[in-house]
């Protein structure tokens, strides 16, 4: 399965405010629904969402049942040195992806 | 002496081809935006996953489709957009994701894919983003005039409970309000395409069920000549139209 896309700029300026897109695949089961013979549903989806800039968290989300299956996450930081964006979606029946971008800032 | 006016709602006709608009036409803003920027879009999850299919090796043959096909981007450029396409040993017009099942059992001799399913819809999601940008340009000639005519046939007969045909809603009342939602033309200019209501990628005879299950008429089953002919009139009501699959659609 396609995991992840990240939309991230390879390069930016010192102090530069830069945009992340990130694009997961993964089915959000809300674990409200019902099959057709009334067995629930168990709930999967993805519980956090965590995005590290050289080992520092610099933005984190939770995700709740409400939220649509393959979740678009779009968030902003500041460059301010070359090196690794770091990704992480966990979540729920031992769910767990990671996704790392390099950034050169100059 | 009486003067009838007659109203011009009645029966449109078929729409000029100056006036044609894809079903991006009608959405929103942001919709537009969410596929035009492919790390927005999320049909490119099934793209990514269908080049990987493309190159993996399946099947008793062994083979990868790149194996004969080589890389897709070139070979497979415009493919999408010339479907359903007629099948000489068949005898008929094909889909694509018939096409897809046809070089995986006679050349893979692998087991063929079920329709919507997840590999099914990355492989023609693959394919048709190479035909992205390009002309719709199904090929009619005399062998698929047929079921050309029988699409044709389909799409102006009234059926189900409702008792409507496609072109009541598609021909004659497009750009209109049904409950919330604005009627499109019926062009399918984006298949397989990312639907925000399905959270999922879904192949033009999904949402041609759907329209069936709409109208309260039995729904074709996939891949029944009923529904191929459909698709191939449809391609053929929107030839010239940009291609612009996986699109995303409300």
């Amino acid at each position: 399965m396609a995991s992840a896309l990240i939309n991230a700029p390879p390069r930016a300026k010192r102090g530069e405010i830069i945009e992340i897109k990130t694009l997961i695949s993964h089915p959000m089961e809300t674990g409200y629904r019902r099959t057709q013979l009334g067995a629930l549903v168990p709930r999967d989806i993805i519980r956090l969402f965590v995005c590290t800039y050289n080992g520092t968290e610099v933005f984190r989300a939770e995700l709740h049942p409400a939220i649509a299956a393959n979740p678009f996450i779009v968030f902003s930081t500041v460059a301010t040195e070359s090196g690794t964006l770091a990704f992480q979606w966990t979540g729920d029946r031992g769910f767990s992806e990671t996704e790392s971008v390099a950034i050169t800032v100059d | 002496m009486c003067v009838v006016v007659l109203a011009a709602s009645a029966s449109a006709g078929e729409i000029p081809r100056a006036e044609r608009r894809s079903g991006s036409d009608f959405m929103s803003r942001e919709t537009r935006a969410m596929q035009d920027d492919d790390t927005a879009n999320p049909g490119m999850l099934w793209v990514l996953e269908g080049e990987s299919l493309w190159n993996k090796k399946t099947g008793d043959a062994g083979r990868a489709c790149a194996e004969c096909h080589g890389d897709a981007r070139a070979s497979m450029k415009g493919v999408a957009a010339r479907h359903p396409a007629f099948d000489a040993t068949r005898g008929r017009p094909v889909t694509l994701e018939q096409r897809v099942n046809v070089c995986r059992t006679e050349r893979q001799k692998a087991p063929p894919l079920a329709y919507e399913s997840r590999e099914l819809l990355a492989l023609t999601a693959y394919l048709a983003r190479q035909s992205r940008g390009l002309p719709i340009d199904v090929a009619t000639d005399q062998r698929t005039q047929p079921f050309l005519d029988a699409g044709r046939a389909t799409f102006y007969r009234r059926q189900g409970q409702l008792n409507l045909a496609c072109s009541q809603c598609h021909d004659d009342n497009w750009g209109r309000q049904l409950a919330g939602n604005v009627v499109p033309q019926a062009h399918p200019t984006g298949y397989p395409l990312y639907r925000l209501e399905w959270q999922s990628l879904g192949s033009l005879q999904r949402r041609l069920r759907n329209c069936l299950i709409g109208i309260r008429a039995e729904p074709y089953e996939y891949g029944a000549a009923e529904l191929v002919d459909l698709e191939l009139f449809l391609m053929w009501r929107a030839r010239g139209m940009t291609f612009e699959a996986p699109a995303v659609r409300p």
